[in-house]
């Protein structure tokens, strides 16, 4: 137990807080963007993306962050994962720009809004396919050899890896959904009380979908959640998953604002701890581990001793950027 | 070997190109946060509502930019690992903390506040909303200090020692941060997204001012322009011309090639003005010299000896003719902008700043040549850094990662088409919010007259609308 091993899973918990927070916050506006033509006039589009408008980019700087910091403290990791992930990286990146573009595009053209409607809705399901086929591809494993990535260039790409890809397309289809049910009235926010209902059921087919499938990949999965002693310590996260599902329906049922949306987070959080129980110790699955991929002591300790400070203030001023824009949104009140 | 070649040629090619499209946007962002940040403290405090119909004018153009950035941005982020891993993976301990910490306090900082720069003046009052303009004009500070360390680094590498699979450890993390070559480069990279902001500002302005020289908004800008060209532009020459003389001590072979000095002068160095490079018999075609000048620049000395390529193993020297024509557009525009600076300056002494149409036709021009500089500079900095990425220590070669050459062209090629639909898109956008009047001032800050830069047009009527 030197410090070195301290700090180096210090550090994996703070890239996971980031990817984790990163999926939570994008997941419900990369949402908002998937249910786009769904919405039944452009009035409801309007709403939709100004229900978003004002915190998305504050929300992606969380991607920048995980892939930022993996480079910073896991250098090894980032340059196997990038590697291994390149054509799903590059296709998320270009979806990311599209849809990002759109935010600003939409307003400044009528006959080009359907383009950038468009845009928005093909680049944020794009960039949610691309980060589930990741995260399918990451769970399956990556063969690594001498510090280098030594498997094909379309190893990512599997049955089970679209499994996930599109379970994260539905996944945050929910969070959209519930996010604007949460901050808009009307017809927008029925329509979307519709569609909730549907995706929640959808999302937990995914989530059981891959959760069975999941051990099959890796015999440590396997032995982890259901072999004794592991099945005890992971025990908990079925038993939480039936609570955050109990609380969402009931919730929609109800007729709640906000119970379905953090329900919809809930879902996901538990979900993300399961698979980083099966991922432990190793962050790049099945043979880099924590340790062997950290960068230098040197490095972890110069980067820690900002971090510990800078990420309390970030959550408060983000935090604060949200108190701003509660509540329901007023559909005549944008700066465009 | 041909493949690894082709890939090499390709990631190169692909890092260039989109390292090219994002640097225009930080260049404008920074240098336009500020301005918006001045402009908001210029309406809080002397209630003039010209200021705040600049201010709305420019918000919208800032708004556009940014989001272009940001998505630019991202692509870099990843950049490094998906074609350059094996940098990554050898770096990540000394570059990927300051990186890291260009997140943690310059990225989050301006998308937090930007939303409520944006849309909040509303919700959160004028006092908090100029406390976030000027967080997000810090913030993008704050972003080029991290960056520019980090690329400083890679031109003059500090405070570190190699580990046995290759990795650079970090040793010394002031060392590091504020490596030999990092002043210089903050400081003339700074002031040169200022004037290229200036410059854009100036050239709208001016275009305005050609159709109607009695609007207040048009005139204030203009006039906030022309004192920042004159002002930065002889400042920024000085920058320049320290940074050159660092340059020269940290990576000499880099100046041989700007300065074009295939053969060495051990009595005073001649500087060539203008010629074409010949790699092949290794001397500048056509030279057209001012004896003994680049020993005078560089050394302070007319007679100072100064090395050339000929000392210099071929293969440590870099493409000389892309570095030579690329410094001379960047210090050509620097000395056209220091015209027009100055040029102002006399017509705003003489009275005449807003009435001499040529003046007015010439910014239109210069309008957008500081992004031109500003990429001119960038590439002569960077290829004049080759063949390595890391400056004397890792080679572009040895930079790149597990890559196939089909999959580096297949992703070239996308992000060329999408980089061009998209960004050309927005270049449109903006450029059609430019050519769109910036409207008359009509919103007082406090009851009052409303005083729009020394003149009482018919339009202080319009004051008794609502705010928006």
């Amino acid at each position: 137990m030197d410090i070195i091993f301290e700090l180096s899973f210090i550090w994996a918990g703070l890239i996971a807080f980031a990817v984790l927070t990163y999926v939570v916050l994008d997941g419900f506006d990369l949402g908002v963007g998937i249910l786009f033509p769904f919405a039944h006039s452009k009035k409801d589009r309007d709403t939709m993306m100004n229900s978003v408008a004002p915190i998305w980019d504050g929300n992606e700087t969380w991607l920048v962050l995980g892939g930022g910091g993996l480079f910073a403290v896991f250098p090894l990791a980032y340059a196997v994962v990038m590697s291994a992930l390149y054509m799903p990286i590059i296709l998320m990146l270009l979806a990311l720009v599209f849809r990002g573009v759109a935010f600003e595009y939409r307003w400044k053209t009528e006959r080009w809004k359907r383009v950038w409607d468009a845009a928005f809705f093909g680049g944020s399901t794009m960039a949610a396919l691309c980060q589930g086929i990741a995260l399918g591809a990451l769970v399956q494993g990556i063969k690594i050899t001498d510090r280098h990535y030594s498997g094909g260039w379309w190893d990512w790409l599997t049955p089970f890896t679209v499994l996930t890809g599109v379970a994260v397309v539905v996944g945050y289809a929910l969070l959209g959904a519930t996010w604007v049910m949460m901050k808009t009235d009307g017809a927008v926010h029925h329509r979307m009380r519709d569609l909730a209902k549907p995706l929640a059921i959808a999302t937990l087919v995914f989530i059981a979908a891959v959760s069975i499938w999941t051990p099959f990949q890796n015999y440590t999965y396997f032995e982890r959640w259901f072999a004794m002693p592991g099945f005890l310590y992971t025990l908990p996260i079925p038993v939480l998953l039936a609570i955050a599902i109990y609380m969402l329906f009931t919730g929609l049922a109800r007729g709640h604002d906000v119970t379905p949306f953090l329900s919809s987070m809930a879902l996901f959080v538990i979900s993300f701890i399961g698979i980083g129980i099966s991922f432990y110790p190793n962050i790049v699955p099945p043979a880099l581990s924590i340790v062997d991929a950290a960068a230098p002591d040197a490095s972890l300790k110069f980067a820690l001793v900002g971090t510990s400070v800078l990420i309390p203030l970030i959550l408060a001023y983000t935090a604060y950027a949200y108190w701003v824009f509660r509540g329901k949104l007023d559909p005549d009140n944008g700066y465009h | 070997m041909l493949s690894s070649f082709a890939a090499e040629t390709l990631a190169r090619f692909q890092f260039a190109f989109t390292v090219s499209f994002h640097i225009i946007f930080p260049a404008f962002s920074i240098g336009l946060a500020s301005f918006l940040a001045v402009l908001n403290a210029l309406w809080l405090w002397t209630g003039d509502a010209v200021y705040r119909t600049v201010f709305d004018y420019w918000k919208k153009i800032f708004a556009v930019a940014f989001g272009m950035g940001v998505v630019s941005g991202i692509v870099m982020s990843y950049q490094f690992g998906t074609n350059w891993s094996e940098y990554a993976d050898k770096t990540g301990p000394v570059l990927g903390p300051l990186m890291a910490y260009e997140v943690l306090s310059a990225f989050f900082l301006e998308a937090g506040f930007l939303g409520i720069m944006l849309f909040g003046r509303e919700k959160v009052g004028n006092g908090l909303h100029m406390f976030a303009t000027a967080m997000v004009a810090g913030g993008t500070l704050m972003s080029a200090t991290w960056i520019l360390s980090v690329n400083s680094w890679m031109q003059t590498p500090a405070g570190f020692s190699i580990n046995d699979v290759g990795q650079f450890v970090p040793e010394d993390w002031w060392a590091i941060i504020f490596n030999p070559s990092f002043p210089y480069r903050l400081t003339h990279m700074v002031l040169a997204a200022y004037l290229t902001t200036a410059f854009v500002v100036a050239g709208v302005a001016g275009w305005h001012l050609l159709k109607d020289r009695n609007n207040p908004a048009t005139r204030t800008m203009f006039s906030m322009a022309m004192w920042m060209a004159l002002i930065v532009t002889p400042l920024q020459i000085g920058a320049g011309d320290a940074h050159g003389i660092n340059t020269l001590e940290h990576q000499p072979v880099k100046i041989m090639a700007m300065e074009g000095h295939y053969d060495s002068h051990p009595d005073g160095a001649p500087l060539i003005l203008f010629g074409i490079p010949n790699p092949a018999e290794k001397r500048i075609d056509y030279a057209i010299e001012i004896p003994k000048l680049s020993s005078l620049i560089l050394e302070h000395d007319l007679n100072a000896p100064l090395k050339g390529l000929d000392t210099v193993p071929d293969d440590q020297e870099p493409p000389v003719a892309i570095v030579f024509f690329s410094f001379r557009v960047m210090v050509g525009i620097g000395f056209a902008m220091l015209g027009i600076g100055l040029w102002g300056g006399i017509q705003r002494w003489r009275g005449r700043l807003y009435d001499t149409t040529w003046l007015h036709r010439a910014t239109v021009v210069m309008g957008p040549m500081g992004f031109v500089a500003v990429l001119a500079g960038w590439i002569t900095t960077e290829v004049g850094r080759q063949p390595y990425t890391v400056y004397g220590l890792l080679r572009t070669s040895e930079s790149l990662g597990p890559v196939a050459a089909p999959a580096v062209a297949a992703s070239l090629i996308s992000f060329i088409v999408v980089y061009f639909f998209v960004f050309g898109a927005g270049t449109f956008y903006i450029m059609r919010m430019m050519g769109k009047h910036p409207g008359t001032a009509r919103l007082g800050l406090r009851d009052g007259p409303v005083r729009a830069a020394g003149i009482t047009p018919l339009q202080q009527t319009h004051n008794a609308h609502p705010a928006e």
